[in-house]
C-alpha cells in the first residue's frame, strides 16, 4: 500500500472509562486505516465501542473516558502539498493542535439531527463558525461559504435557510444542514457517526445518496458508523467489524458480504431479513445479549454466542488476528489450522 | 413582535384595575381605621380627643364618607400621579415614597448584580467540574448561604464590626447626616457602608442561584448539540459559555422582572434591622398604623411594577430564546 494513500493510521487504540463499578476498555486495540477518499464503515450492535473510536479520533472522548495507548497518525496536507502525519493520541484533548484539526481537517455527522444544532441560533450562524474558527475570511465570505455548502447539500432555497432557526427544518432537511456544518471546512475525512439512524427509509437513501455524491466532488474520505448492514453495502468500500471493543474481521464491501470469515459477523448477515419465495420462516437472530462490559467473557469475547464455539480453546485463548486472502482479516481460532485440526482429530481418536 | 407587545399591555390594563381593587378592599378590611388608631394614640398619651376634633379629622381625610367614593378619590388622583397624604406623617404619600426610592433602587440593584457577578461563574464551574472538591466546597457553601437567614447574618456582622473595630454599621450614613442634603461627604459615607447590605441580601440569593444554575447546566452539557459546537473546532471555554450556558439562563432572564417590585418592598426585615432608610420599613408601618393612602399607593405602585417587570421577563425571553416567538406567530 502506498504511503500517499493513507489518511488515517489506527494502531492499538485504547479507550477506558474509569467508572465507580470498574474498568470499561470500551475500545480495546482497535487497527484500521482510512484511505484518501474512500469510505470505511464500522459495523457492530450497540456498545461494541464504535462511536467512542469516533470520538478518540477527534479528542472528544466524553469524561471520564480516555485514550490510554495506541497511535492514531493522520496524514495531514500543508499548503504546499507535503504530507506530514500527526500522532491524534499524543495531542492534548483541548489544546490548540487538536483544536485546528476538529471541525476543518476531520469533522463530523452525528447521529441525532433534531439536537445536533442549538435551537437558539440560526441555522446559518452556526455552520459559518467552523469557517470562522479555521479560516481568515469575512463574516460576509463566510456566509457565502456557508450559502454554497447548503446549496450543495440540497437544501432548496440556501439563503433562507441561512437564516432559519434549526426547528423550523424537517428532520431530513437538518441532517443535510448537520452535513454542511461538517463539509464547510472541506475536510480530509468525515465521520459519520449513524448519521441516517434516526431518519426514515426515503430520507435515508437520500442522505446517502447526497453523501456519495459530495464525496465524489470534494474528495473526502468518509469513516461511516453504523450497525445496518444495509446502508453498509450502500456506501462503504471497506468494513471493519467490532465486538466489544474489538475488530473482529475486516474486509473489503463485496467478500464481506459473499465470503464473511467470522461467525459473528456469519449471523449478522443471516440476521437481515431476505425476500424469497420459500415460505415465510422467523428471522434469525443471535442469541443471547451483548456481554456485560465489567465482565468481559475469557478468551474470545463473543464465546459464548458463538455457534461455532470450540470448547477448551474460545474460551481460553485470545484470538490473534489471521490474515486470509486479499487483506481479508479475522479474529477467529477457526482460521488456525493446528487448533481447528486438534478439535477435528480428538474425536476421531478417541 | 410589536403586537405581541401592545397585546400584552392592553392585557395589564383590566389586570391592575383589579389588583386596585383587590388591595384597597384589603387595607380596609381590618376593623377600625387610622383616625381609632390615631386616637387610641392619643389617649395613651394621656391627651382626650373631643367629639368635634374628631369630626374635624375625620372630614378633613374623608373618612366619613362611603367605601366606594373614597376608593375612586383614591384611584382617579392615583391615575394622575397625586398619591394622597399620609396621616401619620402627614406629608404628601409621593414625597414619602420619592425620598428612599433611589437608595431602595440602589440596594436592590447592587445586590442583584452582586449575585449575578458572584453565582453564575461559580455556578459554571461547579456544573463543569461536577463533584470535584470544589463542586462539593461551593455546594457546602451555597447550603450554608440559603440556610442562614439574612437577617440573622446582618446581626452577626453588626455585632462583628462594632466588637472589633467599633464601627455601627447600621444605616447607610452615621447620624450626623441625618437631614442633611447630598453633599460629597454624605455620598462617600453611603458608598463607604453600602457593601453591608448588598453582600448580606446577595447571600442567600448567590447561594440559590449557583445551585439553579448547576443543575440547569448539568442537564445542558451532554446535548448532543454541545458536543457538536466542541466538534468544529471551539475551545472548551467558548463551547460551554456559547451554547448550554446560554440555554441555561432562560430561567433566569424569566425571574429578572421579579427585581422591579423587589426594588419597593425587598428585603425589609434585613433593612429593619440594618435600619436602611429604604421603603421597606416605610410600607411595613404604613400597614401596621392603617395609614391607608400611603398603603395603597404603596402595594399598587408594587402591582404595577409586577405586571411591568413581568412584561420586562416575557419580552427578554423571547429574546433569548427564539423557539417563545415561533410558538406565538404558531398560535395567533
Amino acid at each position: 500500500m502506498a504511503n500517499d494513500e493513507i489518511l488515517l493510521d489506527v494502531k492499538g487504540l485504547k479507550t477506558q472509562f474509569a467508572l465507580e463499578e470498574g474498568t470499561v476498555r470500551a475500545v480495546d486495540g482497535v487497527d484500521f486505516t482510512v484511505k484518501r477518499g474512500k469510505t470505511l464503515c464500522v459495523v457492530g450492535e450497540s456498545g461494541c465501542g464504535k462511536s467512542v473510536t469516533a470520538r478518540a479520533i477527534l479528542g472528544i472522548v466524553p469524561s471520564p473516558g480516555k485514550v490510554v495507548d495506541g497511535q492514531m497518525l493522520f496524514y495531514k496536507e500543508d499548503e504546499n502539498g507535503s504530507v506530514r502525519p500527526i500522532d491524534l493520541a499524543t495531542l492534548r484533548p483541548n489544546g490548540q493542535e487538536i483544536r485546528s484539526i476538529r471541525g476543518a481537517e476531520i469533522s463530523m455527522v452525528f447521529q441525532e439531527p433534531m439536537t445536533s444544532f442549538s435551537p437558539v441560533y440560526k441555522i446559518g450562524h452556526q455552520i459559518r463558525e467552523p469557517i470562522l474558527i479555521h479560516q481568515q475570511v469575512s463574516k460576509a465570505e463566510a456566509r457565502e461559504i456557508a450559502i454554497d455548502m447548503l446549496r450543495r447539500c440540497g437544501l432548496p432555497r440556501p439563503e433562507r435557510v441561512f437564516d432559519q432557526y434549526p426547528w423550523e427544518l424537517s428532520g431530513g432537511m437538518r441532517q443535510r444542514a448537520m452535513i454542511a456544518r461538517a463539509l464547510v471546512c472541506r475536510p480530509s475525512l468525515l465521520i459519520a457517526d449513524e448519521p441516517t439512524t434516526a431518519l426514515d427509509v426515503t430520507t435515508e437513501t437520500q442522505i446517502l445518496e447526497l453523501m456519495k455524491e459530495l464525496q465524489d466532488e470534494l474528495g473526502m474520505a468518509i469513516l461511516f458508523i453504523t450497525h445496518d448492514l444495509g446502508v453498509v453495502a450502500e456506501v462503504a468500500e471497506e468494513v471493519i467489524v467490532m465486538y466489544l471493543g474489538k475488530v473482529v474481521e475486516r474486509a473489503d464491501v463485496i467478500s464481506l458480504f459473499y465470503e464473511a470469515k467470522h461467525p459473528y459477523t456469519q449471523a449478522l448477515l443471516r440476521s437481515i431479513p431476505t425476500i424469497s419465495k420459500e415460505r415465510r420462516h422467523r428471522l434469525d437472530t443471535i442469541e443471547g445479549m451483548v456481554p456485560d462490559p465489567y465482565n468481559v467473557p475469557s478468551g474470545c469475547p463473543f464465546h459464548p454466542r458463538c455457534p461455532a464455539f470450540m470448547p477448551g480453546i474460545c474460551d481460553v485463548i485470545e484470538p490473534p488476528i489471521y490474515a486470509l486472502e486479499k487483506g481479508h482479516l479475522a479474529r477467529c481460532h477457526l482460521y488456525n489450522e493446528e487448533l481447528v485440526g486438534n478439535v477435528m482429530d480428538e474425536p476421531a481418536s478417541s | 413582535m410589536a403586537r405581541y407587545i401592545v397585546q400584552r399591555l392592553l392585557y395589564a390594563i383590566p389586570t391592575l384595575i383589579m389588583i386596585s381593587l383587590v388591595s384597597f378592599a384589603i387595607i380596609e378590611l381590618p376593623p377600625g381605621d387610622y383616625l381609632s388608631s390615631y386616637i387610641a394614640k392619643l389617649e395613651q398619651q394621656g391627651s382626650r380627643v373631643s367629639q368635634s376634633e374628631l369630626e374635624a379629622l375625620q372630614q378633613r381625610y374623608g373618612l366619613n364618607q362611603p367605601v366606594y367614593v373614597r376608593y375612586w378619590k383614591w384611584i382617579s388622583n392615583f391615575v394622575r400621579g397625586d398619591m394622597g397624604m399620609s396621616f401619620e406623617w402627614n406629608r404628601p404619600v409621593k414625597d414619602l415614597v420619592m425620598e428612599r426610592i433611589g437608595l431602595t433602587a440602589l440596594i436592590s440593584l447592587l445586590s442583584t448584580l452582586f449575585i449575578w457577578a458572584v453565582a453564575l461563574p461559580i455556578g459554571i464551574y461547579s456544573a463543569t467540574h461536577q463533584y470535584s472538591l470544589s463542586d462539593y466546597l461551593f455546594t457546602f457553601i451555597g447550603f450554608l448561604g440559603v440556610g442562614i437567614p439574612d437577617f440573622l447574618l446582618a446581626l452577626v456582622i453588626l455585632w462583628w464590626a462594632w466588637s472589633t473595630f467599633g464601627v455601627n454599621l447600621g444605616g447607610l450614613y452615621g447620624p450626623e447626616f441625618i437631614g442633611e442634603p447630598w453633599t460629597w461627604p454624605k455620598v462617600m459615607e453611603v458608598v463607604k457602608r453600602i457593601w453591608v447590605p448588598m453582600v448580606i441580601i446577595g447571600t442567600a440569593g448567590t447561594a440559590g442561584m449557583i445551585r439553579t444554575m448547576r443543575a440547569n447546566l448539568l442537564d445542558e452539557l451532554p446535548q448532543p448539540y454541545v458536543e457538536s459546537a466542541r466538534a468544529s473546532g471551539l475551545s472548551e471555554t467558548e463551547t460551554v459559555l456559547k451554547y448550554p450556558v446560554r440555554i441555561a439562563l432562560s430561567p433566569f432572564v424569566s425571574t429578572v422582572g421579579w427585581m422591579l417590585p423587589g426594588l419597593i418592598s425587598g428585603t425589609t426585615i434585613v433593612a429593619i434591622v440594618l435600619s436602611l432608610p429604604t421603603t421597606g420599613p416605610l410600607l411595613l408601618k404604613a400597614l401596621l398604623s392603617q395609614d391607608m393612602y400611603l398603603a395603597a399607593s404603596f402595594i399598587m405602585l408594587l402591582s404595577i411594577l409586577t405586571v411591568i417587570g413581568t412584561l420586562v421577563s416575557d419580552i427578554l425571553l423571547v429574546l433569548v430564546d427564539p423557539r417563545i416567538r415561533f410558538d406565538d406567530v404558531q398560535a395567533g
